[in-house]
């Protein structure tokens, strides 16, 4: 269903009816120009192999193919005439080509496999590659979870693809031709006799197809929605309990595993209506073989081991069919999916990444905004026109409601975004015109959700600087407080924290990222204060840690207490996406503008105890 | 062995509702092998027939019999295929059915320690994996049986010395069918794994986009991604190699038999042992029997991938939900709103208490708010009122009865929870308002909307109340998603109310319209309010403060801010350690 508008947009517009024949269209294909040429640019890098794994799987299957005949000169020069000097001799031929042909299947099985999984490898590293690439408003735009399958689900059903499904069906038809070829040598009448179901074949394979696209692509929309309805249903466990919604919700789920039953049912009927299909005409050709075959033998036209030979090859001929027919909704499948990778792949880099541009060295550290614009949505900016100067070593305070734009001014210092207009200087240098890399290094961020990824925590603070010694980790991590509770955890810096890993506090991750931000060391800092409580204590090691943080450092922080605000040499106030106040907390308060406002009207108590611009919590 | 069986016989006993079908799936497949067993017989016999120069009608005949068996033969496999089919997605949709409704009435304390991810996977991948096993393992698997002795005694009637030679090469190939799926599974099974981790990865770098892009981590990333990728393509080209090897080993000891085969049975015609004729059957008889050998060993890993499947389907669906409906429990109408906690005790595991001897009366219309740090131990006393846990020890009565001698559904009716975290269904607006209330009427949704201070947002949608939300739909923020909650409840008209107060950061105004709904939501009902927001404390007619699960103090605002205690402390808490800095 996401894929109506396409992979940009918003999955709620697609939902009407001719995206859905759309997907139809794109989804229901067996074979699809683009997937196919794509991925034989890829093959193209494994040329060599490629012609290796060729020739094998010829080797193997013109072994296949040899067999009969061999059976044939077996029964007709040697069996037949009592020739047993010459028999061991065909046995020999027999035993070579089946040694033969075990080596082109396993060269084949083996190369082809090697080049599939090469090719998904790299497959796989090229998506992540360019989803490490692609600028934030594509991650804003598309769950984690579409994204993911994409790289995990779509990548798998090419893997079916790529690892031998693709050469199979060159196989299988090589195979036919050389069949046909051998039958047309032996006898030209009988052969074209015992080829005479083939066009009735053709018919019904049609027909088949015709009704098969269909069915398969309901069986897959019909997994995707029961799936959906289960994952729903986990999820949501505890609101179904206690909205009391079990009955209404399995009655709509036994809907949903109805249809999916007669989906697979349908699709059921159709393979096995197939079977008898072409078990039957198998079965008229052989009979044709049988008759006519036998009535030339007896007539002398033709050799007993020809008929032999006849009959197995007619019999093999419907085997590479019947295993067509078994790949169809695999290829289906399959290409889908490679529609889906491709897009991915192809979806552009927002931000061109200057690697060839200047290195950025900060040298006093000193950022400029002018005149910068900029909305997720173009059409509605979400900041209008802002100007701003901080001086090296200064910190900025910005405040102001939720939806002012703080957060997205942040985001375009750290080149998250690109401003639609104007320009964001650091030291007179456009941070468009400089690398990635170096822009990396000159600007530390703390979010503000404290986020770890697995791995050790020496690894986690090590982040921004993987080179820092073990000395450098420890200093960071004393700096912040956290050296503490860090050596009391039962592996030190080598703790796993993330997914499986320790658990740690909200207090403990927000000094972890405070400590990587650290031991970074850029000459500015991006601070999203959070706003989640800990306890008092860890709260007074957060702010000391703040503080050392901040020291002599250009500082942009989006402000949730009081203390940050108090210090900050210059207060910005944004509403509505623009700058409507600065100067420091006196100042603003006595302008009793937005910021007095702000201040007055989110402290309940008269005391004045609670200070909240955007929202803080008293229980710890 | 036995808890490896088990699981299959329960499989197996699941196909009892479908004992015709079973049985009709029975005779079609062995009539479809026994035929299929005649053919290589009639075209054996016709080529003897053309070489001694027989009977042209016979020929006839036995091509029309070729003919006949093989339409008779489409029809048991159509009959097979289909039914199989039919009777392993029956069962499939059976499991499936009751996994769904096991799971969504198993308690919180089943759902505290399952993954979604798992329990996901059971219901899909493990069902999968049980419906392959009826079909293909347990009602067409016997088809193997059966060809393969068939063929065998044949062959042994066609030439017991000829026989031997084939059953020389068969054993070996039955052996390391056998054995290639054992390590392939195992093989299959690693990458699986890996597959999963790298997952993980992609999971983590996409969640943490924004540290990475600070911090220049892309390269890092990337390290990290194709290590883990490596992994798993070394572990593939493992599992390849073998069913590379294994293949071409098995195809070519057939074709060893064959070539034996011709050796000695060429020597048996020459001698006249033998007819060509029968020569030839012994050729086509031989090539059918590497097929039912090789799915042997397909049949032996299905069937041990179908066990453990089974044990972890019937984990699930043996998993007692830990609270239950007694027998006698009543149905009970509209509670007045009185609610009592009798010494309650209470934990999650036996020895980790979480509340201690717990005891309040809350009379109807009565806001109670509960205040404490987090692991007090408030949030608990919440659970427990519905039911999603039971206590211990001690009593909870609602309206002078136990909660645990009325129906969970007529329990839960009373009691309307606004939970902190907003779960968003993929539905439209309306059906999420009505979440609780299916066939409420579109004026019902609308009032509760408007109560709720939604409903001018939602006019503002596009789309109104039609609106998609949840995946794939509009984001709502924190504060809408929480008026949805409250409108949900509003719907529900419950006379307890239970408000877990979201400590996520909204705007003032947002705010304001957050407690002008809630005020409207509480007006009238026995009101449990886990206070975050120090607003919210104001509402309440008294406070519990509660601390290591206990309550340590109880009153008013203005009483217990008069007072020197905990609730001071924690109220105070946030702007003392500022103060304490500044200075």
């Amino acid at each position: 269903m996401h894929m109506g508008g396409g992979f940009h947009s918003h999955g709620h517009g697609g939902r009407t009816t001719s995206s859905l024949d759309d997907e139809d269209r794109v989804f229901g294909r067996v074979y699809d120009q683009q997937v196919v040429s794509r991925l034989a640019r890829y093959f193209w890098d494994y040329k060599l192999l490629t012609l290796l794994a060729g020739s094998a799987m010829l080797a193997y299957t013109l072994a296949g193919v040899a067999t009969p005949w061999l059976i044939k000169l077996a029964i007709d020069g040697y069996i037949i005439p009592r020739d047993l000097a010459g028999l061991a001799w065909i046995v020999a031929a027999f035993v070579a080509i089946a040694a033969l042909g075990a080596a082109g299947q396993y060269g084949y099985l083996w190369l082809t496999a090697r080049i599939g999984q090469e090719i998904l490898f790299r497959l796989r590293t090229r998506m992540f590659e360019h989803l490490q690439r692609l600028p934030l408003a594509f991650f804003d735009r598309n769950e984690a979870g579409r994204v993911m399958s994409r790289v995990q689900n779509d990548v798998t059903q090419l893997q079916e693809l790529l690892s031998g499904g693709m050469l199979t069906v060159v196989s299988d038809l090589l195979s036919l031709v050389g069949i046909v070829i051998a039958l047309f040598v032996m006898d030209v009448p009988l052969a074209a006799i015992a080829l005479s179901v083939i066009p009735l074949l053709v018919l019904v394979m049609a027909l088949w197809q015709r009704r098969a696209r269909h069915a398969f692509l309901r069986v897959r929309r019909a997994i995707a929605v029961v799936n959906a309805g289960l994952q729903e249903n986990i999820s949501g466990v505890r609101v179904v309990q206690s909205l009391r919604r079990e009955e209404v919700n399995l009655q709509r789920f036994e809907q949903a595993n109805e249809s999916h039953l007669e989906a697979n049912l349908e699709a059921g009927r159709l393979s096995a209506a197939l079977m008898p299909a072409t078990e039957v005409l198998s079965a008229a050709a052989l009979a044709l073989v049988l008759v006519f075959g036998g009535l030339r033998v007896q007539g002398g036209g033709m050799p007993v081991g020809s008929l032999v030979a006849f009959v197995l090859y007619v019999q093999r001929f419907f085997e590479p069919i019947r295993s067509l027919t078994m790949q169809y909704s695999m290829f289906q499948r399959a290409m889908a999916a490679g529609v889906r990778v491709f897009e991915l792949l192809d979806t552009p880099h927002e931000v061109p990444d200057p690697e060839d541009g200047a290195e950025l060295k900060v040298t006093s550290g000193d950022v400029e905004l002018r005149g910068v614009t900029y909305g997720y949505d173009p059409e509605r900016p979400v900041l209008h026109g802002i100007n701003l100067r901080v001086t090296a070593g200064h910190t900025v305070a910005l405040v102001g409601p939720t939806g002012a734009g703080k957060s997205t001014l942040a985001a375009l210092l750290l080149r998250f975004y690109q401003p639609q207009r104007g320009a964001i200087t650091v030291d007179g240098l456009d941070i468009r015109r400089v690398t990635t890399r170096s822009l990396a290094k000159s600007i530390a961020f703390v979010p503000q959700d404290p986020f770890l990824f697995s791995g050790t925590i020496a690894e986690n603070l090590r982040y921004g600087r993987p080179e820092a010694t073990p000395s450098e980790v420890e200093a960071a991590a004393r700096a912040v407080g956290a050296h503490e509770f860090i050596t009391k955890l039962e592996q030190g810096y080598d703790s796993p924290v993330g997914e499986r890993g320790v658990n740690l506090s909200l207090g403990q991750r927000q000094l972890l990222c405070l400590a990587r931000a650290l031991l970074a060391d850029a000459p500015i800092l991006v601070l999203d204060e959070a706003t989640a409580s800990v306890d008092p204590a860890t709260e007074a090691r957060m702010q000391q840690a703040l503080r050392r943080l901040m020291a002599g450092r250009t500082t942009i922080v989006i402000a949730h207490r009081l203390s940050t605000v108090e210090q900050a040499n210059l207060i910005v106030v944004l509403d509505g996406g623009r700058i409507v106040e600065r100067g420091t907390h006196t100042e603003l308060m006595q302008a009793g503008g937005l910021y007095s406002r702000l201040y007055r009207q989110t402290s309940p108590s008269p005391s004045g105890s609670e200070w909240r611009l955007s929202g803080t919590i008293v229980t710890a | 062995m036995e808890a490896r069986r088990r699981p299959l016989l329960r499989v197996i006993a699941l196909l009892g509702r479908y004992r015709l079908q079973v049985g009709i799936t029975f005779f079609c497949v062995l009539a479809g092998t026994l035929l299929s067993l005649a053919v290589p017989r009639f075209i054996g016999q016709a080529v003897d027939l053309v070489l001694s120069k027989g009977d042209t009608r016979l020929l006839l005949g036995l091509a029309v019999a070729v003919v006949v068996v093989s339409v008779l033969r489409g029809l048991f496999n159509y009959g097979q295929t289909y039914l199989s089919e039919w009777v392993s997605q029956r069962v499939a949709y059976d499991l499936r059915n009751r996994l769904y409704d096991h799971i969504q009435r198993l308690s919180f304390s089943f759902h505290d320690q399952a993954q979604t991810g798992q329990l996901m996977s059971r219901a899909t991948a493990d069902v999968e994996g049980l419906r392959m096993f009826v079909a293909f393992g347990f009602l067409r698997g016997s088809s193997l049986v059966v060809l393969i002795v068939g063929i065998a005694g044949l062959l042994l009637a066609l030439d017991w010395q000829l026989a031997m030679f084939s059953s020389l090469v068969v054993v070996p190939i039955a052996y390391l069918a056998i054995r290639s799926s054992r390590r392939l599974r195992v093989l299959w099974w690693n990458v699986q794994e890996g597959l999963g981790r790298l997952g993980i990865v992609l999971q983590e770098n996409l969640a943490g986009m924004r540290v990475v892009k600070a911090f220049a981590g892309q390269n890092m990333e990337l390290a990290k991604f194709t290590a883990r990728s490596r992994e798993v393509y070394d572990t593939s080209m493992e599992a390849n190699w073998l069913y590379a090897v294994y293949s071409p080993v098995m195809a070519g000891l057939v074709m060893l038999a064959i070539a034996l085969l011709i050796w000695s049975g060429g020597r048996a015609v020459v001698s006249d042992r033998l007819t060509p004729g029968e020569l030839t059957q012994f050729v086509l008889y031989l090539l059918l029997l590497p097929m039912p050998v090789r799915m042997l060993g397909w049949m032996v890993s299905l069937a041990s991938r179908a066990s453990s499947s089974g044990e972890r389907v019937f984990e699930v669906l043996d998993a007692q939900a830990a609270v239950r409906e007694r027998p006698s429990a009543i149905e009970t109408g509209r509670a007045r709103g009185h609610v009592a906690f009798e010494n309650v005790s209470f934990g999650y595991r036996k020895e980790a208490p979480v509340l201690r001897e717990v005891g309040f009366e809350a009379r109807p219309g009565e806001a109670i708010a509960l205040v404490g740090s987090s692991g007090s131990g408030k949030t608990t006393v919440a659970h427990l009122l519905p039911r999603f846990y039971d206590v211990t020890a001690g009593r909870i009565a609602v309206d002078g009865r136990d909660i645990r001698e009325v129906t969970l559904a007529s329990l839960r009716r009373n009691i309307g929870i606004v939970q902190q975290e907003v779960f968003l269904f993929s539905a439209s607006m309306r059906d999420n308002i009505a979440y609780g209330a299916p066939g409420a009427s579109q004026e019902a949704i609308e009032a509760a909307a408007r109560a709720a201070r939604l409903d001018v947002f939602i006019r503002s949608l596009p789309e109104g109340y039609d609106t998609w939300v949840g995946e794939r739909g509009i984001t709502l923020s924190g504060g809408q998603r929480q008026r949805v909650a409250i409108a949900r409840t509003i719907l529900l008209d419950p006379p307890i109310l239970i408000l877990d107060d979201a400590t996520s950061s909204v705007d003032t105004e947002t705010e304001e319209l957050i407690f002008q709904a809630l005020q409207e939501l509480m007006r009238g009902r026995t009101t449990f309010i886990i206070a975050q927001r120090p607003r919210t404390l104001e509402y309440a007619h008294r406070i519990l403060v509660l601390d290591e699960g206990r309550i340590v103090e109880q009153g008013t605002h203005q009483n217990l801010l008069a007072r020197d205690g905990l609730y001071r402390r924690i109220y105070y808490g946030a702007r003392e350690t500022e103060i304490a800095q500044v200075r």
